[in-house]
């Protein structure tokens, strides 16, 4: 067969090219030296490199922030190529890269829950085609029909001679086939995967446990300097002055500078004595309006919005402001929730090289076309002259996705060095007072009875804050941000509300602090259940109906939703009484894609100490990539929650957040993390995403529990701000 | 100003009060060890001096002398083959991993002070920081170097293939 070259639109879904091999792609374990790379190897597909050696190289457009996501997309890639999976490595290509060849590798966006489920079908279908190429080339080179040959294990057998060709053998001459057309290739059932769904080691392992991975933080580049940051402390502030002479002459210092209308940075040799010199410059700020608000005027905007009449409806169904009129009885009860700070292990960073012709970042980043884009701005180039290489994150959880505020300050950092490579790395206070917090809103839940106890009308008042709005303004209409009613939507693919009420109303009364907002791991989801699993659990005290029947019986229209509640009350042994101390709470959701549902056993000492001995938790994602990597997400969903709902609050007290390091934005440690007991339950058909679902059933699974113990229905958080000791 | 680190006697130069935590990483090119909170709260910076886990975050430079043995997750094995790496490596302990490194010096220096921990004991030495949430795989890994390494002892099931990087 000779050499086609693979049509225009095939291009765009498999596309090939020798430049991508030849020094664009970027290793993970040379991370500045690019080109040193790669010009040896063939490239199959987009999608899959095979060498000489045999070793296979899977191109990954995701992050990997520690959620599995880079061996998971590498199995399912494997999966459909019949790999021997012990020669399988990985590598990023650069969203430069991508932008060059028409997005060949769709999305980079590492968020809500979506690197698997919103790419599997094209991960799969182009590790298939390669599979069919390597076939093809194995059958041209024996002059038989493709028909005729198996392939398994990188190893292609002609099936009546017994003859064999490894995957590298044959991978020059199949990088030359043209690409099967997309529609054409046929994927397997997921019952007959051998890679795919299995409980295998991840790839990224050893070097974390070495010191050798390299993160963002840790890159070192010949003739690299380092930057300190400080922003103005007041959301929205500027820079008024800053004596620059004051420091000029410290150890290491080479240049002080302004960044941006708000932050002021210094370039040093080293970034202790960058930070150092920063601490001891004289800054003058203009902190403008916001100065004047504290936590106390955004709660009581968020309250006036509880009653307000204007309100963007998210679901609704029968009439349920006259049910809740006419209802026998009436339940009601205020919650809210405070913000938070994502916290990385990592603080933000990253390192820029600026010439007139060209930018360079090298940064930890969710999403590296999203980077790319800030690159560009900031550095006043076009995307083409411009490029991103991806670090290893340490940690994601939302703050890396969105937005690149740190991106954009580095570029114009290193835009007054031209030709010098600048990192800028934040200090924790720096990464705690400039966050992208998650949200914080109120809810009014009020609950009309009949006369036997049966909810016969709901209202859900939100009040306050919208990420859109911020983030990405055009999503908003009509002053409705759709996310936010996340988890109470109505029947759907991605989050649904999971109890049938005769008449219902959900809405929202928009109301934004001056707190920048951004995507927080678990997102809107983890409020919504947080309200709407305790009040059910107060409904159900109120009218002494058992919290797992009172359930049931609203959630006959939700058979997902109810499988994984059952699954927990199952394992968790409902019917039998705790022992003699211990108490339970139950919380179900469905959001990202999957159903989920906890059960906490808790106890309270006469103290009002709380432990949490043990948590059952149920997921049905539709399909399983790793089991084990998604009991390691489960687990981590619980530690992520139960950190919020025990500890954390970001508080605005004269336009800036009080908490600044991890002494007063404290989290869950080890003596503190309860025994999980994960139930893994696809139920096949579609694909739901495990990265974020169960952390909003943490809390209220715990607080209901707390209620069982203690009688005290905590309706605001942190916990750390409630007795529970019994009066 | 000199070190003893993994083994080797480093010279640098630093002003006295900098932390040990960035002349490791800055000076002298580990950066094994991690920068989290700068103010001992996380761990993720922890270093054994003299066989103690310390947090190098807080540490200046100058309080630790010459003949004091510095060991940094690069000096713990030279392969990844010491026995707390290695449970870590079989149970797939770490998710980002940026807290693991300081996750592992904090367990090798409670395994050698107290080789067969109870829960309470490491829930007392293991005060780091993990956002990721690997606590429970944490603990579960100490219990398998406890008991001599096997990780079929954690009871959590994990698929190596052989000659496989993973």
């Amino acid at each position: 067969m000779s050499a086609v070259l693979a049509s225009p639109s095939r291009r765009s879904f498999l596309g090939r090219s020798t430049a991508a091999a030849a020094g664009l792609m970027f290793g993970f374990h040379i991370p500045f030296d690019a080109m040193a790379q790669g010009a040896q190897a063939p490239e199959i597909n987009a999608w899959v490199v095979v060498k000489p050696d045999d070793t296979i190289v899977i191109r990954i457009a995701r992050s990997e922030m520690g959620q599995g996501t880079l061996t998971g997309l590498a199995q399912l890639v494997a999966e459909e190529l019949d790999a021997d999976w012990s020669k399988v490595t990985t590598e990023y290509p650069t969203p430069g890269t991508n932008l060059a060849r028409n997005r060949v590798w769709g999305s980079f966006s590492t968020g809500g829950s979506r690197g698997v489920r919103e790419s599997h079908e094209y991960v799969r279908k182009g590790g298939a085609a390669a599979r069919t190429m390597l076939v093809q080339a194995a059958a041209a080179q024996w002059n038989v029909p493709a028909a005729e040959c198996v392939a398994a294990a990188s190893v292609i057998t002609h099936t009546p001679s017994g003859r064999k060709l490894s995957y590298g053998q044959v991978a020059d001459a199949a990088g030359k086939l043209q690409a099967p057309a997309a529609a054409d290739i046929k994927l397997k059932d997921p019952k007959d995967w051998k890679i795919a769904g299995k409980r295998l080691a991840r790839l990224d392992t050893v070097d974390k446990t070495t010191g050798k991975q390299i993160y963002g933080m840790d890159l070192a580049m010949p003739g690299m300097l380092n930057a300190a940051i400080k922003d103005c402390p007041v959301f929205g502030g500027k820079v008024k002055s800053f004596n620059a002479d004051a420091i000029k002459n410290k150890p290491g210092v080479k240049k002080v500078l302004q960044v941006g209308d708000s932050a002021v940075a210094v370039v040093a040799d080293t970034w202790w004595r960058a930070r150092t010199a920063l601490d001891a410059l004289p800054i003058e700020w203009d902190f403008g309006e916001n100065v004047k608000t504290s936590n106390a005027d955004v709660a009581a905007a968020m309250k006036e919005g509880l009653t307000a009449s204007q309100a963007a409806v998210g679901n609704s169904n029968g009439d349920a402001k006259a049910a809740l009129a006419g209802a026998a009885r009436k339940i009601e009860a205020v919650y809210s929730y405070p913000h938070q700070n994502h916290a990385t292990m990592e603080t933000m960073n990253a390192t820029a090289r600026w010439t007139p012709e060209r930018c360079e970042v090298w940064t930890p980043t969710q999403n590296g076309e999203a980077a790319l884009a800030a690159t560009s701005e900031a550095a006043g180039l076009p995307q083409k002259q411009c490029d991103v290489y991806k670090l290893h994150l340490g940690g994601g959880f939302g703050r890396r996705g969105a937005q690149h505020d740190w991106v954009q300050q580095v570029v114009l950092i290193a835009k007054e060095m031209p030709g010098i490579p600048v990192k800028l790395i934040w200090t924790r206070e720096e990464d705690m007072t400039h966050g992208r917090y998650h949200p914080s809103t109120q809810c009014k839940m009020t609950a009309g009875l009949d006369a036997k106890g049966n909810l016969t009308a709901l209202h859900m008042r939100i009040s306050g804050q919208s990420i859109l709005a911020a983030v990405i303004p055009a999503m908003v209409k009509d002053g409705k941000d759709p996310a936010v009613f996340q988890g109470l939507n109505p029947p759907g693919p991605e989050s649904s509300f999971g109890y049938t009420v005769p008449n219902l109303l959900i809405d929202h009364a928009m109301r934004n602090p001056p707190v920048p907002p951004g995507f927080w791991r678990g997102v809107n989801l983890n409020q919504n259940t947080i309200y709407l699993e305790s009040f059910i659990d107060e409904i159900a005290h109120a009218t002494k109906q058992d919290p797992l029947a009172f359930r049931r019986k609203l959630m006959k229209d939700s058979p997902k939703h109810l499988a994984v509640l059952n699954a927990v009350a199952a394992k968790i042994g409902w019917d039998k009484k705790p022992k003699k101390g211990v108490y339970r709470g139950l919380a179900q959701t469905m959001g990202f894609g999957s159903y989920v549902a906890a059960c906490a056993e808790v106890s309270v000492n006469k103290d009002g100490k709380l432990k949490i001995h043990r948590i059952v938790a149920a997921t049905d994602p539709g399909h399983v990539v790793n089991p084990q990597q998604i009991e390691a997400q489960i687990e981590g969903s619980f530690v992520y929650g139960l950190s919020a709902a025990l500890y954390g609050a970001c508080t605005l007290k004269d336009g800036r957040i009080e908490q600044t390091n991890f002494d007063s934005y404290q989290v869950l440690k080890m003596d503190e993390m309860p025994a999980v007991e994960s139930i893994i339950m696809p139920s096949g058909g579609f694909w739901g995403g495990v990265g974020e679902p169960t952390i909003a059933v943490a809390a209220p699974a715990v607080l209901n529990a707390i209620f069982a113990a203690t009688g005290k229905r905590i309706r605001d958080l942190p916990l750390k701000n409630h007795s529970l000791k019994k009066a | 100003m000199k070190l003893n680190v993994n083994g080797q006697v480093r010279d640098f130069e630093a002003e006295e009060d900098t932390p040990l935590l960035w002349v490791l990483r800055e000076q002298l090119g580990l950066t094994g060890t991690k920068y989290g909170c700068g103010i001992a709260q996380c761990g993720a910076c922890t270093v054994h001096i003299d066989g103690e886990a310390t947090r190098s975050c807080v540490r200046p430079v100058s309080t630790v002398t010459a003949e004091q043995k510095i060991v940094t997750i690069e000096g713990l094995s030279s392969d990844g083959s010491h026995p707390v790496q290695k449970a870590w490596a079989a149970l797939d302990v770490p998710q980002c991993g940026f807290c693991q490194s300081g996750m592992i010096m904090a367990a090798t220096a409670l395994l050698k002070e107290k080789p067969k921990p109870t829960d309470a004991d490491i829930d007392a030495a293991m005060t780091n920081i993990c956002r990721c949430g690997t606590y429970n795989r944490v603990r579960k890994a100490i219990h398998v170097v406890a008991r001599g390494g096997d990780p079929k002892t954690a009871g959590l099931s994990i698929e190596h293939v052989e000659g496989s990087k993973a």
